[in-house]
């Protein structure tokens, strides 16, 4: 009796939740639409649909397809991935403050990518940059883990950060000096990639991210229950038969994969893993198993719609982001107990 | 009784001040900021002999190439070098003991980045602003960044947490350099900007170390003037009140000097992190808790440190100038991460 009403109640609540995901689904669409018109050259609605059906003027089809398509198409993914590693990143630490960004990971991305264009030249292999940006990141997640991770403890999360920060600075000084040493073309191309640039994206940078994110997203969702489990804490989840330090190891590796090659093809872009799952955790609630995807789908709307606010002004998407971001950041900091 | 709990105080948790060891430390530090003073006048793109920097100080002659040099390119460094580098120590040892957080530095709570930003609009919207404006716009900048996170900071039901105050001050940092990403982005000053702000003691001229000093010395002078406060403030709020203590006026009045000595070192060396955050932990190590002898050992050690560092970036590649503030994270991300780990161990 018990059990049905408990399971009538679980139910319902995953079809408020489907709702409320078909509903962010649409809104990607809205947005993919109105995207599709702004930027610094407009298109009207009706233009926008012409050049679709393969009807509109060379220079219409060549703004669309070649300039804006990829470039729309590149900030739904990477708003996605953010959004679900940051997802991870929270249910492993169980700090709702957990963020690649905050962690360092996306630090440790781009001081590889600056390397490889300061050694080569400002346009190498898009397919290389996730490879090389994730040894990057994962040294630095490794770096992060390693230094947090106690014996018989694991990894506690207010080290995790501390350490995280402390490990980003260290970077951003390296960065720094490296930048120092560059000519004025690739100085300009690696401030505007560390910014967060989703300019300059043609569809090879789509194809080289796509095949990270179609193996990774699976993995995640493979594991939303033992996410969920471990947000028990760590003796409930191994109690109740999780693996929870080898399971938090693979996770932490997964949602740093995703990270890391969002960074190498889109720049380093803050704070949209840490909006995206709280905005998500408001609309669908803790369970992981429509988490997940709500908060890809926060992350992607999120992208998206400061990618649509800054392409007119042709600032950095990373800039938008940061200034919609940060701000949360400090709310959520503020209204957070400990 | 004195020496008993000082021999208590080597164990690890330190309840005396040494006023004796603070005496050496400050009449050793100065001995040594002046060393390497010379030092750091004599090396560089051109090597200098001690010999020339002492004649080119003492009896100066206009004729030589050598001391044109020194008068007019390295001794306004070495002077910016030592006046930025107390400065900021004090600023980080002020914030330290009057947040009672052991994290507090200038360059982790967004203060240099609020002053880097107020820089970089200065740079892109009124270029060519004389030096005194700059470091008022940059004073502005650094009470921006400040405000922002001892806001978010307090307005938080649990309090002033060390953790909460460093994420908040990432969290400001990062909003206020996309916004200084974004001014110099748009308006192609990134270059100019990334030199200035990763710490160039290069390019300091006679002019800014005369505005600097003054600012820099009165509030020296000010905060060993309120040492004593600080000091009871350092044992919490409570304590504080309940031995007279005007907390409001105290706090307000050491916010003033954090934000005037961090501006103005920035506005002239840029946002070198991370002396804030050493330097008065080793002086609380060397001379116990009384900040009426930390705040001027700080300074000292400071000053001594930003010297050292300078020559150190100089060193590492003459010819292509390191910024010293990459030298002085190189030295600060150790010790922050030794701190935040110490600190979860002993709680």
């Amino acid at each position: 009796m018990k059990s049905t009403a408990f399971s009538h109640a679980e139910r319902s609540r995953g079809i408020r939740a489907a709702r409320i995901m078909g509903i962010m689904l649409l809104l990607v669409v809205v947005l993919f639409m109105i995207s599709m018109n702004t930027g610094v050259i407009r298109l009207a609605p009706l233009d926008v649909l012409r050049t679709l059906s393969g009807s509109g003027s060379d220079n219409q089809e060549l703004i669309l397809f070649q300039f804006r398509l990829p470039r729309i198409v590149m900030s739904l993914l990477i708003g996605a991935g953010f959004g679900l590693s940051g997802c991870m990143l929270q249910g492993i630490t169980r700090n709702a403050l957990a963020e690649p960004g905050i962690l360092g990971i996306n630090a440790g991305a781009g001081l590889v990518v600056l390397l490889y264009v300061s050694s080569h030249a400002v346009n190498g292999s898009v397919f290389l940059l996730p490879v090389l940006s994730l040894l990057g990141a994962g040294a630095a997640a490794a770096l992060i883990y390693g230094l947090s991770y106690r014996r018989h403890q694991g990894v506690s999360t207010i080290r995790m950060l501390l350490v995280g920060i402390a490990i980003a600075a260290g970077i951003n000084a390296l960065t720094l000096v490296l930048t120092l040493k560059l000519n004025p073309e690739q100085f300009t191309y690696v401030q505007t990639w560390l910014a967060g640039s989703i300019m300059g994206t043609d569809w090879r940078f789509v194809t080289a991210l796509l095949p990270w994110l179609v193996v990774l997203l699976p993995v995640a969702f493979a594991k939303a229950r033992i996410l969920d489990v471990m947000n028990l804490g760590d003796f409930t989840a191994t109690g109740l038969g999780s693996a929870v330090q080898r399971e938090r190891l693979y996770l932490f590796a997964a949602a740093v994969g995703l990270a890391a090659s969002c960074t190498a093809l889109g720049g380093s872009i803050g704070f949209v893993g840490l909006i995206g799952p709280h905005l998500a955790r408001r609309l669908v609630g803790p369970q992981h198993r429509q988490l997940l995807p709500a908060s890809a789908l926060a992350g992607a709307l999120l992208v998206m719609a400061a990618d649509t606010i800054a392409r007119p002004f042709d600032v950095p998407t990373g800039i938008v982001v940061a200034v919609i971001g940060a701000p949360y950041f400090l709310y959520l900091l503020a209204k957070s107990r400990n | 009784m004195n020496s008993e709990s000082a021999s208590h105080g080597e164990s690890g948790l330190q309840t005396t001040a040494r006023p004796l060891a603070a005496v050496l430390i400050l009449v050793l530090g100065l001995v040594a900021l002046i060393l390497a003073a010379a030092v750091s006048i004599s090396v560089g793109a051109t090597d200098i002999s001690l010999d020339t920097v002492w004649n080119a100080v003492f009896h100066f002659n206009p004729d030589l190439t050598t001391h044109q040099i020194i008068r007019e390119l390295r001794l306004p460094r070495v002077l910016a070098a030592a006046l930025a580098g107390a400065a900021f120590a004090a600023a980080g040892a002020i914030m330290q003991g009057m947040t009672r957080n052991p994290l507090a530095d200038s360059g982790i709570l967004g203060i240099n980045a609020g002053a880097g930003l107020m820089l970089a609009v200065c740079f892109a919207f009124m270029p060519g602003l004389p030096f005194i404006s700059l470091m008022l716009f940059a004073f502005a900048g650094a009470a921006l960044g400040a405000v922002i996170v001892f806001g978010a900071g307090s307005m938080s039901r649990g309090g002033l947490s060390p953790l909460r105050l460093v994420l908040a001050g990432a969290a400001t940092s990062a909003l206020l350099l996309a916004i200084t990403d974004g001014i110099a982005i748009h308006y192609q000053i990134g270059r100019d900007l990334a030199f200035w702000f990763a710490g160039g003691l290069a390019g300091v001229s006679w002019e800014q170390v005369r505005l600097l000093a003054p600012w820099i010395l009165v509030c020296l002078a000010g905060a060993v003037a309120l040492s004593r406060s600080i000091t009871l403030l350092s044992l919490g709020n409570d304590i504080a009140i309940g031995l007279g203590q005007r907390i409001g006026l105290v706090k307000a009045a050491c916010t003033l000097l954090v934000l005037v000595l961090a501006g103005a070192s920035v506005s002239v060396v840029g946002a070198v992190g991370f002396l804030g955050l050493i330097i008065p932990h080793v002086a609380r190590y060397l001379v116990g808790v009384d900040y009426r002898w930390i705040i001027p050992c700080s300074a000292v050690l400071g000053a001594l440190l930003l010297e050292l560092s300078d020559i150190g970036a100089r060193l590492f590649n003459p010819m292509a100038e390191t910024p010293v503030g990459a030298v002085t994270a190189l030295l600060g991300v150790p010790f922050f991460l030794y701190l935040a780990m110490r600190d979860r161990r002993s709680s």
